[in-house]
């Protein structure tokens, strides 16, 4: 099957006083209909302006995006004008973000403001449009959708505005969806039943979901493949489940090994005595990386060709890739 | 009789008057914390965890007197402290300190770090000025930070790093109780375990109590000795830690343990979700606050509030069910 998002050689660059920033380097991948692709990573590694490029979101200047290519379906989103692309973004592309009130206008009803955006993108009439816009409300279970639809969005929880903006993301159905944190700001049992519901609505709609997190858990229980980023660029790719059990980069096994996990009480991960791998260091500056591979100088396994060349993104295993001179 | 606790909290109540009309009426209260009661050994970490507006945060702060309680007894090392003067307490600060979540907000952007870790020495009047820089440039190695930082203002610091300012700061008088309230949470992942292993060791090393609040279980299962689980300004299971996580006994603990995603794709789990959302502390359910969303919940539930009590070995629960 041919994939309905295909990124290939992205490049996000900002201009700043302390020169050029290389936000998103050479980032390339793919998500299959009905797929979860999760984009992993700490702050700064570059996972949000990569979505945010592929919304063609990033503000220029001092953002630009300086080369790749963004295909919905076959179409290249960078090419395309302002007034296309207007109309892919929520109807072909659509994007959901940590904070709700980001993406949903406080002055608006939020029946108001899913009905608007069907009539623009599909056409439909006001009534039907409203209509349209209670049965989203419903579909992300939200209670009294029809009495919800007349409220506005502080008169919500966190967690139903969450769903309100899931529902107006989805209203047009959109080929890919772009998750960016979606559950960062919730509690657990929130973010359980939002994560629940993306996953029941996209394989209702067979939506192909980027999903980018900071949380390895959410990750293992909702992506099917899982690319990392370290300082801007992809460190490694692969299936969820080779990636938890056989990771190859430094910085993935340091990562999956900093982590506390549940169970350890029942014996299940390591006893409370026993300290926590860190990573030492952090991550380093996108104005000021080291010239060789980003992560060397964190990295207990550099040498001095890590610190000198930037290593090539490579298969390392069947359908495993990993950028590493070691791995 | 043993060495009384360090911290000995019961009956805490904090409410907030809500207020309303051009009369500025108090028509109501909002409960956020709503008859708390623990103690905390020497050495000895409780995790206090809940989601957000469960009262975890009010109860930190009002066991330091940073708010004023409502109603109830705070007991530091068996002195009660409830109704200390303000001097009283100034005195009494130094063995009782707090470190926040958000280490951006938390320290003050015009002053250098050395200064900010120096400043509780200064208002306590301990050392002359190069021995309080002596003890500075110390508890910054300590916390893993290099002595000549001290002449950094804090945003030129890495969230973590303000982090162990924020700790140094904490440890400077030698206090033998903190409240962490969500200390880790605003960091990155790779960071997180640097501080977890900072705070773990720091405790070994002076017999430090720790109430630490947080969201995140899988670190309080880490950290704590013995967790208080808190459901709408109300503590609803109390227990060694062992036995929560082996066992949760709540119907609200076993959601918020089952709701937890896991960092291992091949644990496939049963979902049982709880539905809804948490309820405002302004209006909470009758009865047991966790009714509306309970999967057990019988009629009693929704009419007779469930006292906390003693379902062997120490463990309390407040359940009707179990």
């Amino acid at each position: 099957m041919a994939p309905v998002l295909e990124v290939s050689g992205l490049n996000t660059v900002f201009h700043t006083r302390r020169g050029l920033v290389r936000a998103v380097q050479d980032v390339s991948f793919s998500v299959e209909a009905g797929e979860t692709l999760a984009i992993v990573g700490e702050s700064g590694c570059g996972k949000t302006i990569t979505a945010l490029s592929l919304m063609r979101l990033i503000p220029q200047p001092p953002g630009e995006i300086v080369s790749g290519s963004v295909k919905v379906d076959g179409t290249d989103l960078l090419r395309l004008d302002d007034r296309t692309m207007r109309q892919m973004r929520g109807g072909k592309i659509a994007m959901i973000f940590q904070e709700p009130m980001t993406a949903l206008n406080p002055l608006m009803t939020v029946g108001k403001q899913i009905a608007e955006m069907v009539m623009l993108h599909d056409g439909l009439p006001k009534a039907a449009a409203k209509n349209r816009a209670v049965e989203m409300l419903q579909m992300v279970r939200i209670p009294e959708p029809a009495r919800r639809a007349k409220e506005y969005p502080h008169q919500m929880s966190g967690g139903m505005r969450q769903r309100a903006m899931i529902a107006m993301a989805l209203a047009c159905k959109p080929k890919v969806l772009v998750a960016d944190e979606p559950t960062t700001a919730l509690d657990v049992t929130i973010q359980a039943q939002i994560l629940d519901l993306i996953g029941d609505l996209q394989r209702e709609f067979g939506t192909a979901v980027l999903l980018i997190t900071h949380d390895l858990g959410v990750v293992a229980e909702t992506a099917q493949r899982v690319v990392v980023m370290y300082a801007g660029r992809k460190v490694e790719e692969g299936s969820v489940s080779d990636l938890f059990a056989r990771p190859l980069h430094p910085y993935l096994r340091g990562l999956l090994g900093s982590i506390p996990r549940l169970g350890s009480a029942r014996g299940l991960a390591l006893s409370p005595d026993e300290r926590l791998r860190e990573i030492p260091g952090m991550v380093p500056a996108l104005s000021d990386l080291p010239p060789g591979c980003a992560f060397a100088p964190r990295c207990a396994q550099a040498d001095a060709k890590c610190h000198a060349q930037i290593p090539p993104f490579e298969a390392k295993q069947a359908n495993h890739f990993a950028a590493c001179w070691q791995a | 009789m043993d060495k009384p606790p360090v911290i000995a909290v019961a009956g805490l109540r904090k409410f907030f008057p809500i207020r309303r009309g051009l009369l500025n009426r108090r028509v109501g209260d909002v409960r956020a914390v709503d008859g708390v009661s623990f103690s905390i050994a020497g050495g000895e970490t409780l995790g206090l965890v809940g989601e957000s507006g469960c009262g975890k945060s009010t109860v930190g702060r009002a066991v330091l007197r940073l708010i004023e309680p409502s109603a109830g007894t705070i007991a530091i090392n068996g002195k009660d402290i409830t109704t200390a003067s303000k001097q009283e307490m100034r005195a009494l600060r130094r063995q009782m300190q707090i470190v926040f979540q958000d280490p951006f907000s938390s320290l003050n952007p015009r002053i250098k770090a050395g200064d900010i870790v120096g400043e509780p020495l200064k208002v306590h009047g301990v050392g002359r000025r190069d021995e309080r820089e002596a003890r500075v440039a110390q508890l910054f190695e300590r916390v893993g930070l290099r002595a000549a930082q001290m002449n950094n203002y804090p945003h030129q610091f890495s969230g973590g790093q303000r982090q162990r300012v924020s700790i140094a700061r904490a440890l400077a008088l030698d206090p033998g109780f903190i409240v962490a309230d969500e200390p880790v949470s605003a960091l990155d992942v790779s960071i997180q375990a640097q501080v977890i292993n900072l705070l773990m060791d720091l405790q070994r090393e002076r017999g430090l109590s720790y109430l630490f609040i947080s969201h995140n279980l899988a670190v309080v299962e880490h950290i704590a000795h013995r967790v208080a689980v808190m459901y709408l300004g109300r503590i609803v299971e109390y227990a060694d830690k062992v036995a929560l996580f082996a066992k949760p006994l709540h119907p609200y603990t076993e959601a918020l343990l089952a709701a937890v995603p896991l960092p291992d794709p091949a644990l496939k789990r049963v979902k049982h979700r709880v539905e809804g959302d948490v309820p405002s502390p302004i209006d909470p359910p009758s009865g047991c606050h966790f009714h509306p969303r309970c999967p057990y919940a019988e009629a009693r539930c929704r009419s007779e509030a469930p006292v906390l009590r003693d379902v062997g070995a120490g463990r309390l629960v407040a359940c009707h069910l179990r």
